[in-house]
């Protein structure tokens, strides 16, 4: 029994936040997200961390990867959260996922080195315009003609569309409605991908078009089909969960550092319960969504069948905690806190944007109770 | 990170379920539990994480968390009969004790030959503790003890009271000053008067101390220093292990009920608001035996463990409010009859009006609040 990091852990950690605290204050953060004509995020940046490896964390070291684990996805999340770092990070990790266990070995050699060495991002294209969250909300028609598949239909809220090199997209096909995933690349004929403007600046998310993009056959992922359309979704939900971790932790970093010097009454406000305790509140839930993230990379490193329901249960927790964290973070700042020059609110809408991602609260609590036996 | 035990851990594990199966009662008459209890003392499950110099068990740590999670699991009673005795008395004079109160007290607390209850909040001081006003004044070779003591739990049918005096009111801090002193509940000037509580039980007293006489020989650890006895005592429950395995066995129970049930004339189980309410309690339940594993490796790291324990506790009490108030609200109007009218004989309506027993014992969740505000964020202490 031993829930902690090992040595490398630590120092994976610590050489990620040095890295972003040098490189990506949320000065940065903010000049990099609000450029007009920026992309929302730095080529330079990104270029930097696929050479520092962290694009290539949990793929095999045969194509150039370092062959880590979730856990350790887990740990360099944090710190992207920590940070609200705008990169397509999370869309490339899972399209890099996607690939790798469901692709077959040439499908490896193809893409993923372009992806280990930054080349190409990626993304994952699963949800519709409904955003109903799983393998159910797919209905993109896919059609085989001969050594060819044609897909049509649209893809919402794909994170970083707009950027993306390589999309893995979801597809149901032939009288059967069986589901696959096939990679479509940038060029296609047919395939139109744009961002759409959203709250949260230091996340992309975008909307793609496919008007009959056809493709060859070994474009489809061989064992991409509905378990693995909703291990994806799982991957996700623990993907922006991680990063969730770190974002509370700096929304409630920040409001009780403010607590402590903010004086009013002739004390500092931090000295009051009325303050006190919602920032407890925060803290008790922090830790626990953090355990609850913990367990579920554990679970997926060792293939363990729970994956899913840890999944839900620390997804569902951080959907409801988190926007609850920021909105007391601007209430417990007062005036400053809705202004955009003050950096709680970058918070709050990093936690509305994750609330809807990959499943909200509701979504998840709803497959705990079925999972649960109800 | 590795979430499973060890092979000599699980080699342990085998024994406790083993020796549940082979000892474990049918029926929780007088007779069968002392049987259990004669079983378990020989095992040295009984005090299994004190020494073996005074009769415990000695286990690891990691034994201990499994000792008690096979024992929540499976519903086994009590491991002694000397509750508070095992919880914190044995602990506090095992550490503070002389040896004469080491022989004297051990050997009985173990074999549970009488019950201690817990002399600690008064009328003035609950949750602020440290302000009590019970007044010690020493004369000759005894303390004369005069005060109240409320919220004492089984005080009527306990043989001593471990009990916090003021002996200095002078001091500048209100922690220093007190002193701890064991008192026979025989003495002459102990006048002990039941309190009932709102489930209709009397398991607390006031307790009364008139020209109370308690020899300095019943002191435990030197005068003016009770707090810190107190304190180490109170730190001794941790991990919250044991708790755990008993929330995960009401929500099973729950989700039975639920099963069972008709909420508004539809089934209960299908309505999305229980289940939505079923399933938070599901992941803030795994939360707390997640968050306990962090505390364990940290134990077993040797690192101290200290005021983040309180995020389990306020977990704990939210959910013991949550899954009786929930149990009532699935019964709908026949969640509001009582004993053999209620729905399985009135269980859930034990839980829905008991849960201050664990909620505000042991420190109510505001003060568990500040606790985590103060001392883990940094936040400055209310005047």
């Amino acid at each position: 029994m031993n829930f902690g990091f090992t040595e490398e852990q630590d120092l994976l950690r610590s050489e990620v936040r040095k890295f972003l605290d040098e490189n990506c204050p949320l000065e940065t953060v903010r000049k990099i997200t609000e450029d007009p004509n920026g992309g929302g995020f730095s080529r330079d940046l990104w270029q930097h961390i696929a050479d520092l490896g962290w694009l290539g964390l949990t793929l095999p070291e045969l194509h150039g990867g370092a062959g880590l684990g979730f856990v350790d996805l887990v740990v360099v999340l944090e710190e992207t959260g920590r940070s609200l770092f705008p990169s397509p990070l999370v869309s490339h990790t899972l399209a890099a996922h996607a690939i790798r266990r469901f692709g077959s070995a040439k499908q490896h050699s193809r893409w993923l080195p372009r992806l280990v060495d930054g080349s190409a991002i990626g993304t994952v294209a699963l949800a519709e315009e409904d955003a109903a969250p799983g393998p159910e909300g797919v209905r993109l028609a896919g059609r085989s003609a001969g050594k060819q598949l044609t897909l049509t239909g649209e893809k919402w809220f794909v994170g970083d569309a707009a950027a993306a090199d390589l999309i893995v997209v979801a597809f149901r096909k032939g009288k059967s409605q069986e589901l696959g995933l096939a990679v479509v690349e940038r060029g296609a004929e047919g395939l139109a991908a744009r961002d759409l403007p959203g709250i949260d600046l230091t996340k992309r998310l975008g909307r793609v078009a496919l008007d009959r993009v056809k493709l060859a056959r070994d474009a489809v992922l061989p064992k991409g089909n509905a378990a693995a359309i909703a291990h994806l979704f799982d991957v996700g939900a623990l993907a922006v969960t991680a990063e969730g971790v770190g974002a509370a932790e700096a929304a409630l970093r920040l409001t009780a550092g403010y607590a402590k010097q903010r004086v009013q009454f002739g004390r500092p406000i931090g000295s009051f319960q009325a303050v006190k305790h919602p920032l407890a509140e925060a803290y008790v839930d922090v830790q626990s969504f953090q355990s609850l993230v913990y367990y579920a990379a554990w679970c997926a490193d060792h293939g363990r069948k729970d994956l899913p329901l840890a999944v839900s249960r620390a997804k569902a927790y951080a959907s409801e905690a988190l926007p609850r964290i920021g909105i007391d973070a601007i209430q417990l700042h007062g005036g400053i806190g809705y202004t955009w020059e003050y950096d709680a609110q970058l918070f709050l809408k990093r936690a509305k944007w994750l609330r809807a991602a990959f499943g909200d609260a509701d979504w998840h609590y709803e497959r705990v109770a079925a999972l649960g036996g109800l | 990170m590795d979430f499973d035990f060890t092979p000599e851990d699980e080699a342990f594990r085998a024994e406790v379920r083993d020796f549940i199966k082979k000892h474990l009662p049918k029926k929780y008459t007088p007779e069968e539990l002392a049987r259990w209890h004669t079983e378990a003392r020989a095992r040295r499950y009984v005090g299994f994480a004190w020494p073996k110099e005074v009769g415990g068990g000695g286990g690891t740590i990691s034994q201990q968390v499994i000792l008690k999670e096979e024992m929540a699991r499976a519903h086994a009673p009590p491991l002694g009969v000397c509750f508070m005795g095992l919880a914190w008395v044995g602990p506090s004079i095992i550490e503070y004790g002389t040896e004469e109160q080491k022989q004297k007290f051990i050997p009985d607390i173990l074999d549970g030959k009488y019950q201690w209850c817990t002399g600690y909040s008064e009328p003035g001081s609950g949750s602020d503790l440290a302000a009590l006003s019970t007044r010690a004044v020493r004369d000759g070779d005894d303390y004369v003890v005069n005060g109240q003591k409320i919220w004492t739990s089984i005080a009527m049918w306990s043989k001593w009271i471990i009990l916090l005096v003021r002996t200095d009111a002078s001091s500048e801090s209100k922690h220093e000053g007190i002193t701890c002193v064991l008192v026979p509940m025989d003495t002459p000037g102990i006048t002990v008067r039941p309190i009932r509580n709102m489930a209709g039980g009397a398991m607390f007293a006031e307790v009364f101390f008139d020209n109370v006489r308690v020899p300095v020989e019943n002191r435990l650890g030197e005068e003016g220093q009770g707090w810190k006895v107190t304190v180490s005592a109170l730190a001794h429950e941790r991990s919250s292990i044991a708790e755990v395995a008993g929330l995960q066995r009401s929500l099973e129970e729950l989700r039975v009920l639920a099963r069972r049930s008709k909420k508004n004339g539809r089934p209960a189980a299908q309505d999305p608001g229980v289940r939505r309410r079923i399933a938070r309690a599901d992941a803030r339940i795994e939360a707390m035996r997640l968050n306990g594993l962090r505390f364990l490796t940290r134990q077993l790291k040797g690192e101290p463990v200290g005021p983040e324990t309180s995020v389990n506790k306020l977990h704990r009490a939210g959910l013991e409010v949550e899954l009786g108030e929930l149990a009532l609200e699935i019964e709908g109007a026949a969640g509001v009859l009582d004993k053999d009218a209620a729905p399985e004989r009135g269980k859930w309506q034990r839980m829905a009006l008991s849960w201050p027993e664990v909620v505000i014992g042991g420190g109510t969740p505001n003060i568990q609040r500040n606790i985590i505000a103060e001392r883990i964020l940094g936040l400055p202490k209310d005047p």
